[in-house]
């Protein structure tokens, strides 16, 4: 089952459907300000992906999802602090291993509280990624069970990759 | 394909309760091959829990990326796996490249292809020796290292460095590849025919070999999806999954390779993957050099480079799986973020799902077929 690009294209701008009105449960478990995805197609050759997936927090791991069912593999989760906007932004990568296919999601959440949901309970690799990525940025992935320091120190409490950091 | 619930470990034991004890394993064990530490929670001679632990000789190499310019940058990329270096630096200067818009000679991409199958075989060379090593088989290191060392001193000739290698930059080459270098080249892929079939003769085919990879340390195709694995670990699980297909780059699309696949899944296929693309290495290399033209070996860069704004991703086939580099430029001469993602984090990132119920000798025969660098895991 290898997805098209427009397959996935529609998949994603489901997202924003699926927010808005909630399929089951709790009212308030969904984000009061449903945020619109923008899925955008890009040139591989000047980009390095082709799908290129704004979510918000809340949506994240609808999003994992949408890419697990298209057979997609967790390839990296990474921050990037936009200290000028206040913001920081989470890049989610994902791999094909059997079409020619890459996707990026993006999530912006607040500088001053940087949370979102873990998509470990869709990819168990992510929980690695995740935990680098709270290490370099202090964002928190709520429901992540080890967000403990992995790479830096067992007693780090700095997060170095931040724009604002003095060693 | 295998489901991964079809392949249940040999020695797992039931639920039975019984008293567990924690073993610690490393940082400094020779079957981690650096500093590695696995933390193991034993039922008895079988693992209930591997979690490993890493970090040891973590260096913040993305810290470094955001206080120097991006070609101040490159020889850093050299040293994150040491073993693969030459498809490292090609992932970054092809990142920044692809971002730029820097055209790089034909003669460039064709030396590129030949340098980094090189390097791709002696990386395999040192995982061939290192496994049997932690098996118990001496010998094979021996002549691996004989072999491994021709490479090196055609690469030392050719960059100055054995191993940390800083031979691509943007838009071609250090220098040239002169006719020493092509004629050893040659000379060398004539050479290492004969031997490889000495390797299956004397090791691939032993009895003792197959007994302790054959069915050993499973890991599917949909836990290698889950968990990002790749490289010839997905490809041990039967997926044809190769960066120079699936997001070709360089000259690879003009070039005739077989993507090596085993359908079992265990450590043997993860061996004999390796053994495979040792040969298709040799073959994309005789291809390179027949079609190698002559011309520039450095295309036009400025001086000062200044990346547009935005990101841009570039991967690369290593010889543990897939590099990517992932950029992000504001506009200035410094880079605003260098993301490296590293086949071998994410190929370890399994282990603690892939060993449980293993015995202990297993678990590191499959460690051992993982091909893991430390370096690669904590940057």
């Amino acid at each position: 089952m290898n997805p098209t690009l427009e397959q996935l294209t529609e998949h994603f701008k489901g997202l924003t459907a699926a927010a808005a009105v909630p399929a089951d449960g709790p009212a308030e478990s969904v984000s009061p300000t449903p945020v619109l995805v923008v899925v955008q197609a890009v040139d591989f050759a000047l980009k390095g992906f082709h799908l290129d997936v704004a979510v918000g927090p809340a949506q994240v791991v609808a999003a994992a999802e949408v890419a697990d069912r298209a057979g997609f593999g967790i390839d990296s989760i990474t921050g990037v602090d936009w200290l000028a906007q206040n913001e920081m932004e989470v890049v989610y990568d994902f791999f094909h291993p059997t079409s020619p296919l890459r996707v990026v999601v993006r999530a912006r959440v607040p500088r001053g509280s940087p949370e979102l949901p873990t998509i470990g309970g869709v990819f168990p690799g992510a929980n690695w990624h995740e935990r680098e990525t709270h290490d370099f940025f202090g964002i928190r992935f709520t429901g992540n069970p080890n967000l403990k320091p992995f790479l830096l120190p067992e007693d780090a409490t700095f997060h170095p990759l931040l724009k604002d950091y003095k060693p | 394909m295998i489901a991964h619930k079809d392949l249940v470990p040999l020695g797992r034991v039931g639920d039975s309760p019984q008293e567990t004890f924690v073993l610690n394993l490393g940082p400094q064990h020779p079957a981690a091959h650096g500093v590695l530490r696995v933390l193991l929670t034993m039922d008895g001679e079988w693992i209930q829990r591997a979690e490993p632990i890493i970090g040891y000789i973590h260096r913040m190499h993305e810290k470094m990326g955001e206080n120097r310019t991006w070609a101040k940058f490159l020889p850093n990329t050299s040293r994150i796996d040491y073993l693969s270096a030459m498809h490292y630096t090609h992932a970054f200067v092809g990142a920044v490249e692809r971002a730029a818009k820097i055209e790089v000679p034909l003669r460039a991409e064709y030396a590129r292809v030949i340098t980094s199958e090189l390097n791709r075989i002696s990386s395999h060379m040192v995982w061939w020796g290192a496994l049997l090593l932690d098996l118990g088989g001496f010998t094979p290191i021996l002549y691996a290292f004989d072999d491994r060392e021709k490479i090196l001193d055609l690469l030392e000739a050719l960059c100055g460095a054995r191993l940390t290698y800083c031979y691509y930059r943007f838009g071609g080459l250090y220098n040239d590849v002169d006719d020493a270098f092509l004629k050893g080249t040659r000379d060398f892929v004539a050479h290492l025919r004969p031997r490889l079939k000495m390797y299956r003769d004397l090791v691939t085919d032993n009895i003792i070999l197959r007994k302790r990879l054959t069915g050993i340390g499973p890991i599917s195709a949909d836990l290698c999806r889950r968990y990002g694995a790749t490289g010839p670990v997905i490809r041990g699980a039967g997926v044809a999954y190769d960066v120079r297909r699936a997001e070709p780059y360089s000259v690879y699309p003009k070039l005739d390779f077989k993507i090596p696949t085993y359908s079992e899944a265990d450590s043997m296929a993860r061996y004999l993957v390796r053994m495979d693309e040792m040969e298709e290495s040799l073959h994309i290399i005789e291809q390179a050099l027949d079609q190698i033209p002559t011309g520039p070996f450095l295309g036009k860069v400025p001086r000062v480079l200044k990346l547009p704004v935005g990101d841009t991703c570039y991967a690369v086939e290593a010889a543990r799986g897939r590099f990517m580099v992932r950029i992000v430029s504001d506009g200035k001469e410094i880079p605003y973020r260098v993301k490296l993602r590293t086949p071998s984090f994410s190929n370890l990132s399994l282990y603690e799902e892939a060993s449980k119920g293993m015995i202990l000798p297993d678990a590191l025969a499959m460690m051992g077929s993982l091909d893991l660098v430390i370096p690669d895991i904590d940057r």
